[in-house]
């Protein structure tokens, strides 16, 4: 047994282990709290461990660097994610090519609404211009984002943290507010979710419906590709 | 299950070097989404291609098991919070505010285009 229960923590706080296993556990109870909950939208497993993390983070003194050391595993496979994303686009290919028009149409206008709309209003807000650059890329998953952020010059982190708190933000809106102007398709609302707020949009549609969940799925895919090729596209007309 | 994951490794590698070599706008595991799945279109037209995790539903599986823990894998990224407190302290509620206005208007532009569309769509198809 070590004498001083200090030079432990030193030790421990040092290892990726500490911090892979608070990830995981916190994230663990924040998600069987959503479920006792019945999966309300406030009480959404990813805001909630974020809070919780980075609280123990700042009451431990603890750098981002380090915690980081441990979560980077977690992190590392949002790209493999991306790519398996190709299995839902491939297994609903009939019910994806049945729906391609209104599909399509709507990939196209939300993806740009979601960059303009973004960038407009931070404009408006006199929000300084690396800024504006990192909230660009918030619709789409966080790997994609910091990947299209890094190659506009923009700050890489925060827009990983404009991504979630995107995702957070849709997956809590979303389906009061479809219920209250009365969407029942739930295509329709999945493909909106998924392309809005992403992963975290796309966890919340599957809760909500399966049908939902697969067309947030698709949504979160395609975005992804049209986004990183528009973003650089609008943000020299925009940021003119 | 090992070989699963390769595959989807592998996807990712490759559209990473391409995107790469090509200095393509866009993000290598985008590209490997896209090989991944013109792979799987081409698996059910060539039965050599149909071996390994390409058979039995195993890279399905595979992907499934990444994708049902998806929200997880965002933690990390969020908890940069901590990073970026002073520039939060500053413009925390104008970011806020911004993201929320954009959230909500890309969600009504979206779930509104779809409907549309395919009312339209569904109008023009009936025999009138």
């Amino acid at each position: 047994m070590n004498a001083n229960p200090f030079a432990l923590w030193v030790y421990l706080s040092q290892q990726p282990l500490l911090w892979l296993t608070v990830t995981l556990f916190v994230y663990a109870t924040a998600d069987a709290l959503s479920l006792a909950t019945g999966r309300h939208p406030l009480a959404n497993p990813v805001f909630h461990s974020m809070w919780i993390i980075a609280a123990f983070l700042l009451l431990t003194g603890t750098s981002y660097t380090t915690y980081f050391s441990g979560a980077q595993f977690v992190h590392f496979l949002l790209g493999p994610a991306t790519v398996a994303l190709a299995i839902p686009l491939y297994e609903n290919r009939r019910t994806v090519l049945a729906a391609i028009v209104p599909m399509l149409a709507a990939l196209v206008v939300g993806c740009i609404t979601a960059i303009v709309s973004v960038v407009l209003l931070a404009k408006a807000f006199g929000l300084p211009k690396t800024v504006t650059l990192s909230l660009a890329p918030k619709s789409v998953t966080a790997g994609v984002a910091m990947g299209i952020s890094e190659s506009l010059g923009a700050d890489a982190s925060l827009a990983a943290v404009a991504v979630v708190l995107t995702g957070i933000m849709g997956a809590i809106i979303v389906t009061p507010m479809m219920n209250r102007i009365g969407i029942r398709d739930y295509r329709a609302r999945g493909f909106a979710t998924g392309l809005a707020s992403h992963g975290i949009g796309v966890a919340r549609a599957f809760q909500v419906d399966p049908v939902a969940g697969v067309f947030a799925g698709i949504a979160m895919g395609l975005n992804a590709l049209v986004t990183s090729l528009l973003v650089p596209l609008l943000i020299t007309f925009l940021m003119r | 299950m090992i070989a699963s994951l390769c595959l989807i490794l592998l996807c990712q590698l490759a559209g990473e070097i391409i995107v790469r070599a090509l200095a393509m706008p866009i993000p290598g595991p985008v590209f490997g989404m896209l090989l991944l799945f013109i792979l799987l279109l081409l698996r059910d037209r060539a039965t050599l291609l149909a071996r390994g995790p390409l058979q039995g539903g195993g890279v399905e599986n595979a992907a499934k098991g990444l994708l049902a823990h998806l929200s997880l894998m965002f933690i990390p990224a969020g908890v940069g919070v901590v990073q970026r407190l002073d520039l939060l302290a500053e413009h925390g509620a104008a970011i806020v505010a911004v993201l929320a206005i954009s959230v909500v208007i890309t969600l009504l532009a979206t779930v509104g285009t779809f409907l549309v569309i395919g009312r339209l769509m569904a109008r023009n198809e009936r025999p009138s």
